[in-house]
């Protein structure tokens, strides 16, 4: 059986690997695009007779181009990037707030403890004093929870960024960057869930005095 | 052995609060000459400007851990007795383990109790 399709012009010896590896070497970045281009440019350089070998390769190639430049659209149109520049900032973010928040509640709570002690030490050597360092010690300890808390939320923050980076990596790789894909559509009518966002971060709330402020102004 | 309570105690740790509570807990068992130090580096510093009986401190701080402060005053020739108490989270053996060969003169795993803290201290300082 004869194995090989007939191409116009002399055979030549270049092996097909050899021409494949010179055009990597030109395009040695992984640009999807370039894929079909890769192959037009083998199908180029060819001037012999392909062989079934040959030809089924270059097919495979060219399904793997298709393949890749699918999976960009799929990745475009989730809009992954919104994960990057919006998601993971505004939950390391929250988690931070989460940190101050608790810091300062337990300072607070420190130094309501702290008076008590001054307090026992006005009356020492009573069984009062016995009974409110007690009380005291255990809130010490129990406060604590911010420290350990603390460095949970540091360790899910770090997870956060590595995701985050491996996400931007995909991002670069397929080029799935911002509004080549379909947005999702926009509510024109806000519904109640748009309503409910549960407590912002402070230097984006509104304070008592804005809140009394804004409420005053429908008077 | 009776314990000085009246010596200057280190402690070191990057919580403010977690710094605030070993502080009090000191005073409860009325050591009150306690000094604060926010990471290795300050802990250190503090260390060779002054003298200290005791150091308290958290391993995991940034840029110097407790770990390196621990081998660092080993390695000094005028701090290298010092009691050194890690209170620390990290509670894998290889932590406890590494510690150890450093020259930690004992453990304490977060969250603690204020028994725990002032059993150590007796047992630290009783050896000192």
């Amino acid at each position: 059986m004869h194995d090989t399709i007939p191409r116009p012009g002399p055979a030549t010896a270049d092996p097909l690997a050899r021409r494949l590896g010179e055009l990597r070497a030109q395009w040695p970045a992984l640009e999807t695009a370039m894929v079909a281009e890769v192959v037009r440019a083998v199908l180029s350089t060819l001037s012999g007779d392909l062989t079934v070998k040959e030809t089924s390769l270059l097919t495979e190639v060219e399904e793997l181009g298709k393949s890749i430049a699918s999976a960009k659209a799929e990745i475009a149109a989730l809009r992954v990037d919104e994960i990057t520049d919006a998601h993971i900032p505004f939950a390391t973010d929250e988690l931070d707030a989460i940190v101050a928040h608790t810091a300062s509640a337990t300072h607070a709570i420190l130094e309501s403890c702290e008076t008590l002690d001054a307090v026992a030490n006005e009356v020492a050597g009573t069984e009062a004093e016995k009974k409110l360092q007690d009380a005291t010690t255990r809130i010490y300890e129990a406060c604590s929870f911010q420290d350990i808390t603390g460095q949970r939320i540091t360790k899910v923050v770090t997870t956060l960024k590595s995701i985050e980076a491996k996400i931007d990596q995909i991002v670069d790789t397929f080029g799935a960057r911002g509004g080549e894909g379909k947005a999702p559509p926009v509510a024109v009518v806000a519904s109640e869930a748009d309503l409910l966002n549960g407590p912002q971060l402070p230097a984006h709330a509104m304070d008592q005095s804005d809140i009394d402020k804004l409420l005053a102004s429908f008077d | 052995m009776a314990i000085d309570k009246s010596m200057n105690v280190l402690i070191v740790d990057d919580y403010k609060t977690m710094l605030r509570i070993i502080r009090n807990l000191l005073k409860q068992i009325e050591f009150n000459n306690v000094e604060e130090a926010s990471d290795g580096a300050d802990a250190l510093a503090k260390l060779r400007a002054g003298s200290f009986g005791l150091v308290i401190s958290d391993w995991n701080m940034a840029p110097m851990t407790g770990l390196q402060l621990l081998q660092e005053v080993r390695a000094d020739s005028r701090l290298k007795n010092t009691p050194f108490i890690m209170i620390t989270a990290e509670s894998k053996t290889e932590n406890v383990v590494a510690a150890k060969q450093a020259g930690v003169s004992n453990y304490i795993v977060k969250p603690f109790n204020a028994e725990t803290l002032r059993d150590k201290i007796e047992k630290v300082l009783g050896h000192a």
